[in-house]
């Protein structure tokens, strides 16, 4: 590993100009990727500016219902926050069915939307990577590519985005709280990671040397109504292979309203705008929600190893729509259990 | 490897930092490398050995240690980002020479082979107790909002799967951690 300053920060502004000063220096959060990366020698920072100790680790409850979160604050604390478990339950599973006890207990809100994808060959220093080194070539193209995207990729990348906990967020129309060296802003959650394109190195739309503040979610009165189903290889401790984020508001049958992530599939959290237009109005029914799914899959654009992600992908969506119209027909209309993993209809 | 002569004209960089941590009650001043991992802070530096270096990537849960009350993985944490911190390895669990509880029914129920995991099952075992007094739920508890109902067989496996036992000695290790749960009112 390579040798690096290590400075620590109490003050958003300081932190900023630290990196910003340097080009190859990093924020260190929980460090349960980046120390992994450096291990590997997939990043060498020279100067390490932790945030960890930012006045940024705090859960506010807006005037409008809606969730403030600090950049710092750990997925274990968000998960069991009071007010995520009761109105926005999908965002609190996701969190749940992601990484260990352990690494929830490290890992904060803003590295988990900054982690790196896993993809074999970006964590393996002697296989070329256009991520790693633009121009270098994709050896995930015609290789290992089972666990890899279906929607959006590019010649360049066909990389996933690992998080859980983003594909909830892009669902809840989160939006990121960033202080870049110009300032302050606002960038919603569906804009903040990038499509691979010509430049796969270029993961975000943060500035060079901007800093994740926190993560804002508008009041959604339906969200109460929401679950995260993951299908994996193993049924705990294990990234992805698909993901479902959903929220639904019913009018009698139909569907007024809708709120859609997918993960596992692009390198982004995949928003299906797509899918969410089909079913509004439309009858709550598996039929319609198949049709939905289809919908929007129709652009996909399986690798080698991934087809299977197709069906996975729509599947998913069926049963967590299902699950969530058979809960609010239920007593009281409570949202039931819904961990674990889930299988594939063939 | 290649090494570039430090220039005269610059300061050397401060590549090492002072590092104060608490480790099972007793004080210690270190003065680290940034890149010493508290895992091997502990091992190299501090000769504690329990904690063991299994995958050193965050994945086994051998390294794993209570980090200011909490279970972490030591393997990813810089020591120097955990300055001023209390630490408990399971070298911490025993007092007066008795075993802890939750050592005592490691034993008796026969929850380890080779053994490499148990400090991490153990350290892991106690931080999961200690969520769920809390309330924290998991994936598995099937009314978020309400937290976990009680210490069912799959929320024990489902809250440990950060620690992997390759000689699978699972099904011990959960009916230890269920009797030690259950002698001090966790259910």
């Amino acid at each position: 590993m390579r040798s690096f300053r290590y400075e620590r920060s109490t003050d958003p502004g300081r932190a900023v100009a630290l990196v910003a000063g340097e080009p190859d220096a990093a924020y260190l959060g929980g460090g349960t990727n980046l120390v992994d990366l450096m291990k590997l020698g997939v990043a060498r920072p020279g100067l390490l500016v932790d945030v960890t100790r930012l006045p940024l680790d705090s859960v506010e409850t807006l005037p409008d219902g809606g969730l403030r979160i600090g950049a710092t604050v750990r997925n274990s604390d968000l998960a069991a926050h009071p007010t995520v478990r009761r109105d926005f339950p999908v965002l609190a599973r996701a969190l749940l069915a992601g990484a260990s006890g352990q690494l929830r207990n490290m890992a904060t809100v803003g590295g988990n939307l900054l982690q790196r994808t896993r993809c074999y060959y970006f964590q393996d220093v002697s296989r070329p990577c256009n991520k790693r080194e633009p121009g270098a070539g994709c050896s995930a193209l015609e290789g290992q590519n089972r666990d890899l995207a279906i929607l959006g990729w590019s010649p360049q990348c066909v990389a996933t985005h690992p998080s859980d906990m983003a594909v909830a967020l892009v669902a809840l129309d989160a939006v990121v709280e960033v202080l870049e060296p110009a300032g302050a802003r606002d960038i919603p959650l569906a804009e903040f990671h990038r499509l691979p394109g010509e430049r796969p190195d270029q993961e975000t739309t943060l500035a060079p040397g901007g800093l994740v503040t926190a993560v804002r979610i508008p009041a959604l009165p339906f969200g109460r109504r929401s679950t995260y189903r993951k299908a994996r290889d193993r049924a705990s401790f294990a990234f992805a292979a698909g993901s479902v984020a959903a929220a639904i508001d019913l009018d009698g049958g139909l569907v007024r309203d809708v709120r859609l992530g997918w993960g596992a599939v692009a390198h982004r959290p995949w928003r299906p705008r797509l899918a969410e237009a089909a079913l509004r109005g439309q009858p709550a029914t598996e039929e319609t929600f198949r049709l939905a799914a289809e919908e929007e899959l129709a652009a996909a654009r399986p690798l080698t190893q991934n087809a299977f992600k197709i069906p996975l992908i729509r599947n998913l969506t069926v049963r967590t729509l299902v699950e969530l119209v058979e809960d609010s027909a239920g007593p009281g209309g409570e949202a039931g259990p819904t961990g674990g993993t889930a299988g594939v209809d063939r | 490897m290649v090494r570039t002569s430090p220039r005269a004209d610059l300061p050397e960089p401060p590549y090492r930092s002072p590092v104060r941590l608490s480790v099972n009650g007793r004080p210690h001043e270190l003065d680290l490398d940034n890149r010493t991992t508290l895992l091997d802070a502990l091992r190299e530096h501090l000769g504690l050995i329990g904690a063991k270096k299994g995958c050193d990537h965050g994945q086994c849960g051998s390294c794993t240690v209570l980090l200011d009350g909490r279970r972490v993985k030591s393997c990813l944490a810089f020591a120097v980002a955990a300055d001023g911190a209390d630490l408990v390895s399971v070298e911490g669990l025993a007092e007066d020479g008795h075993l802890h509880p939750l050592q005592s029914c490691f034993v008796q129920h026969d929850a380890f082979q080779c053994g490499y995991c148990t400090s991490g099952q153990l350290c892991s075992a106690l931080g999961m107790l200690d969520e769920l007094r809390q309330g924290w739920p998991s994936v598995v508890t099937p009314d978020l909002a309400a937290g976990p109902d009680g210490l069912t067989e799959p929320e024990i496996r489902e809250r440990m799967s950060g620690n992997i036992c390759r000689c699978a000695a699972y099904p011990h290790i959960v009916s230890a951690i269920r009797e030690a749960a259950a002698a001090e009112g966790v259910r």
